[in-house]
């Protein structure tokens, strides 16, 4: 490889040296040492809570140390903002994508920094300069649209698209693929690759394992707030990264598989024949008592809406829905709660997180919502409930009373996921529930739906990770442009393969 | 120990108790006479149980709008409700009858009644705008903020009605245990909302919906319900605040009774601690935003500055301590606090 404009590698764009970060009952950094060079991928890992988001904030401006030094090209700075960072050349994506939902998505690539004609806003140039930007990664939208008419795998591209428009040295990216489906990641990777060959040091956060393998040139490990190593990716195994995160022997998906089903079970949720306008069409599907029925396809294949038809969130306009055999109208979530539905959807951020609101209100308030008003537990009962599904999913937080925005990404998930564990469902719509967990949750989340599968729930579990869904489905529902197109049994040969084949199309089934 | 300190100190009650504090403090420099109270008649007198009593029209309309606000929303018609509730509950005192009489034309308890159920309905009207239809907030409210001003002049003929009506008079002017009946009313109409509010999952409802309206339809609440029963408080709050404000002065003037009160009442709000991006709310600190602006109403009287530049004042002191909240200055603290020389950064999340 020649370098262009003489940069030599091995050179050192960015050290951090004694990272220091304290929180009100959480020591997130502990004297944390990180250097990235010229033209490297450098994965940062660590379960959820390590502290990796919070390293990227202390290196961007958005939160000040608490102690240490940055240094960046060996001169020592001070970021007092993201944009500030953004100036002198580090610009990020941060995992909670951080952009103004009612704008547009020309205005969201260029906030603060737009192409100005003496005074006004060069709004031709805005839009032509977001156009393109957004053409290297092959989306093609109308920029001058807001960017919540936008899917939200859109909104992570227009993310994406607004860190590397500038001419940085240093990009970050804190999960920039948790939302994006394969070829979306394919993408995204050759942009990055193509960056390190101009010499830019890339900061690449994820939970996916073969992802890190697949780009990074060096991993660091951060378990707990602390620096456990920095590894050359060739040198680190798998299984041993997996241990350096985990911090012991790690008991992984290998012994996750599907609990077997002998006997014929009751239906829980039936859909006959369902439409709804703009969402699916002419969907039929059984869900039954103690199994776990897996939902594949690309994103936007309609997956996600027939989870919301099932929760009352949209309504169909054809068909019946059968709730344990007879006709229901779900008007609205409320309605599906009272039934003992339960559904944690895919957007943690726009429909689960209440980030104000302590861990405790987050986790009983769909449960509250149940009772009513008036039947309002007692604190003490509140405590009880969130401390029991803080124990049982292992959320990292000191208390029940820190505000759920303050805990890692990760752990938000696990808060969500308690919520609808409280009401005690009888079936439960899973929407991407393993998006942004580590690999020991994933498989501890994995298993947790697997035992409630076994108590007799139902649970329709959607996810992009094909394989998951193989791992732990009875049965699969493949959809392709929002209509069902075919399902397979466990019995029928249940495997990613196949999977893959009737999706992209030789399905006859 | 030390943590206890700080959770107090860092509390949002803290900061506008402070500034309450300081106003007080500065009064009482002011004028040597402003901590003495006296006994006249049985009744207790001074400038504290003054500002305590001028302030209850403010503080139950700012009650209500605490609520509102904590949805995300604003009610701009709470001022204009209040002189409708003036001026109904006295036209129906006096029923068709042209003089001032002594006697209701109803039952009084009706004449209450019927009041409270009108602003209230005002009140679900705007709850409806807001939440069937999407209307914005701002935009809903001010339908009654002009209208409500005008159906009261209809009723009063555009005349400021007066009434001698005795019973009536009690609830602005009456005697209680040596204090002013408005006292017992507002602490009355703050322990319901409290209760209804803190002992009930109203409060956590309402919330949910100001932080984030998405997920706490997903979580199962009904929002649009909740929108309206708030927006039927702030209208009830209203009502009450109306017929302590005309009684007061046993005349209901459809055109000045309670000019810009919504304002104060947001005022009152937002210097107590909650956040006009709704979410978390602060009862108690929207009653101590009441009484710092009718102190501070008070202080710059004692100066003898013209109503003009009263205004002026007001805003200025406003600014200070809205500023001191903001979450830049909140930030800049920390930073202080973490011997770090640079500014904290702007846009945190
Ligand atoms: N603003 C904050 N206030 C208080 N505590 C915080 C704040 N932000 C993060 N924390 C705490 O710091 C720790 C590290 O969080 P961080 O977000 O860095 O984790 P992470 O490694 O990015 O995890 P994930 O993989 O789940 O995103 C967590 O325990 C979290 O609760
Ligand atoms: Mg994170």
């Amino acid at each position: 490889m020649t370098e262009p404009n003489g940069i030599p590698r091995d050179e050192i764009i960015l050290e951090a040296k004694g990272i220091e970060k304290i929180f009100p009952g959480v020591h997130a950094l502990n004297k944390v040492d990180f250097t990235l060079k010229r033209g490297e991928i450098h994965s940062l890992m660590g379960e959820n809570g390590a502290g990796k988001s919070t390293l990227i904030k202390c290196l961007t401006g958005v939160y000040g140390t608490d102690g240490g030094v940055i240094k960046f090209n060996g001169r020592e700075i001070h970021p007092e903002s993201p944009l500030h960072a953004m100036s002198i050349g580090i610009s990020s994506v941060y995992q909670e994508v951080n952009l103004c939902p009612n704008i547009s998505v020309a205005e969201n690539i260029f906030a603060g920094r737009q192409p100005m004609k003496g005074p006004f806003v060069d709004w031709k140039t805005l839009e032509e300069r977001a156009g393109k930007a957004l053409e290297r990664f092959d989306v093609n939208v109308d920029v001058r649209r807001s960017l919540d008419s936008y899917p939200i795998a859109i909104q992570q591209m227009v993310a994406i698209a607004r860190a590397l428009d500038i001419s940085a040295q240093v990009l970050i990216l804190d999960e920039p693929t948790s939302s994006l489906d394969k070829q979306e990641v394919a993408k995204l990777f050759d942009i990055v690759r193509k960056l390190r060959g101009e010499g830019m040091g890339i900061i690449f956060i994820t939970h996916f394992l073969d992802q890190v393998y697949q780009i990074s040139d060096r991993i660091t490990v951060l378990r707990n707030g602390e620096l456990v190593g920095t590894y050359k990716t060739g040198e680190l195994p798998k299984i041993g990264l997996v241990t350096k995160m985990v911090g012991k022997d790690f008991d992984d998906l290998a012994n996750v598989s599907r609990v077997r089903n002998e006997s014929p079970h009751d239906v829980m949720i039936a859909l006959e024949e369902v439409s709804a306008y703009q969402s699916v069409e002419n969907v039929s599907l059984e869900l039954r008592r103690g199994e776990v029925l897996g939902f594949a396809g690309l994103l936007g294949s309609g997956r996600t809406e027939v989870a919301n038809l099932m929760f009352g969130i949209e309504h169909n306009n054809s068909g019946v829905i059968k709730l344990k055999g007879s006709a229901v109208r779900l008007a609205s979530p409320k309605d599906a709660i009272l039934r003992r539905i339960a559904f944690c959807p895919e957007d943690r951020k726009r429909d689960g997180v209440i980030g104000e609101l302590s861990v405790r209100e987050n986790i009983i308030l769909a449960f509250q919502a149940r009772l009513g008003i008036f039947r309002f537990k007692s604190l003490r009962q509140q405590y009880e409930l969130a401390d029991k599904y803080i124990k049982l999913l292992g959320i990292a937080t000191p208390d029940a009373d820190k505000k759920v925005s303050d805990l890692s990404g990760g752990n938000q998930q696990k808060v969500i996921l308690a919520r609808w564990l409280a009401t005690e469902p009888e079936v439960m719509l899973l929407d991407e529930p393993t998006r942004g967990i580590d690999v020991g949750a994933k498989a501890e989340i994995m298993k947790l739906t697997l035992d409630l599968c076994r108590d007799g729930m139902a649970i329709a579990f959607i996810s992009s990770e094909l394989d998951e869904i193989v791992r732990i489905s009875n049965r699969v529902v493949v959809m392709r442009d929002r209509a069902k197109i075919g399902e397979i049994d466990e019995d029928e040969g249940l495997d990613q393969e196949n999977i893959l084949k009737a999706i992209a199309g030789g399905m006859a089934v | 120990m030390n943590g206890l300190i700080r959770k107090l100190t860092s509390s949002k009650l803290f900061s506008a108790l402070m500034a309450l504090l300081v106003i007080l403090i500065f009064n009482v420099f002011l004028n040597r006479g402003f901590l003495s109270i006296t006994v006249v008649d049985g009744h207790l007198f001074g400038q504290l149980i003054d500002i305590l009593n001028r302030s209850v029209p403010v503080m139950i309309l700012a009650t209500g709008m605490t609520l509102v606000i904590a949805t995300g929303g604003t009610d701009l018609s709470c001022g204009a409700l209040l002189a409708l509730a003036g001026a109904l509950s006295i036209s129906l005192i006096r029923g068709s009858s042209t003089i001032v009489n002594e006697y209701s034309a109803i039952p009084f308890p009706l004449v209450i009644t019927i009041t409270l159920a009108v602003t209230t309905l005002c009140g679900l009207w705007n709850g409806f705008l807001v939440a069937r239809l999407g209307i914005q907030p701002i935009v809903a409210t001010l339908i009654f903020m002009t209208a409500g001003r005008g159906i009261a002049q209809l009723i009063t003929g555009a005349r400021n009605l007066t009434t001698n009506y005795a019973p009536y008079s009690v609830i602005g002017q009456g005697w209680l245990m040596m204090l002013p009946v408005p006292i017992f009313i507002a602490a009355a109409v703050l322990l319901v909302v409290w209760y209804f509010t803190r002992r009930t999952a109203f409060g956590l409802f309402v919330e949910a919906v100001g932080v984030n309206a998405s997920a706490a339809r997903y979580s199962g609440i009904n929002s649009s319900m909740i929108l309206m029963i708030v927006y039927s408080i702030s209208g009830l709050c209203a009502g009450v605040a109306g017929l302590i404000y005309a009684s007061g002065i046993m005349c209901a003037d459809a055109n000045n009774a309670g000019l810009n009160y919504e304002l104060d009442a947001i005022l009152a709000t937002v210097l107590g601690g909650t956040s006009m991006m709704g979410g978390r709310f602060y009862l108690g600190g929207s009653v101590i935003g009441a009484l710092i602006i009718m102190a501070l109403t008070k202080s710059i009287y004692a100066f003898d500055v013209a109503p003009e530049s009263a205004l002026v004042v007001k805003a200025f002191v406003v600014v200070v301590v809205v500023l001191i909240q903001s979450p830049f200055f909140k930030n800049w603290r920390d930073t202080v606090k973490n011997r770090r020389a640079a500014v904290g950064g702007g846009e945190v999340r």
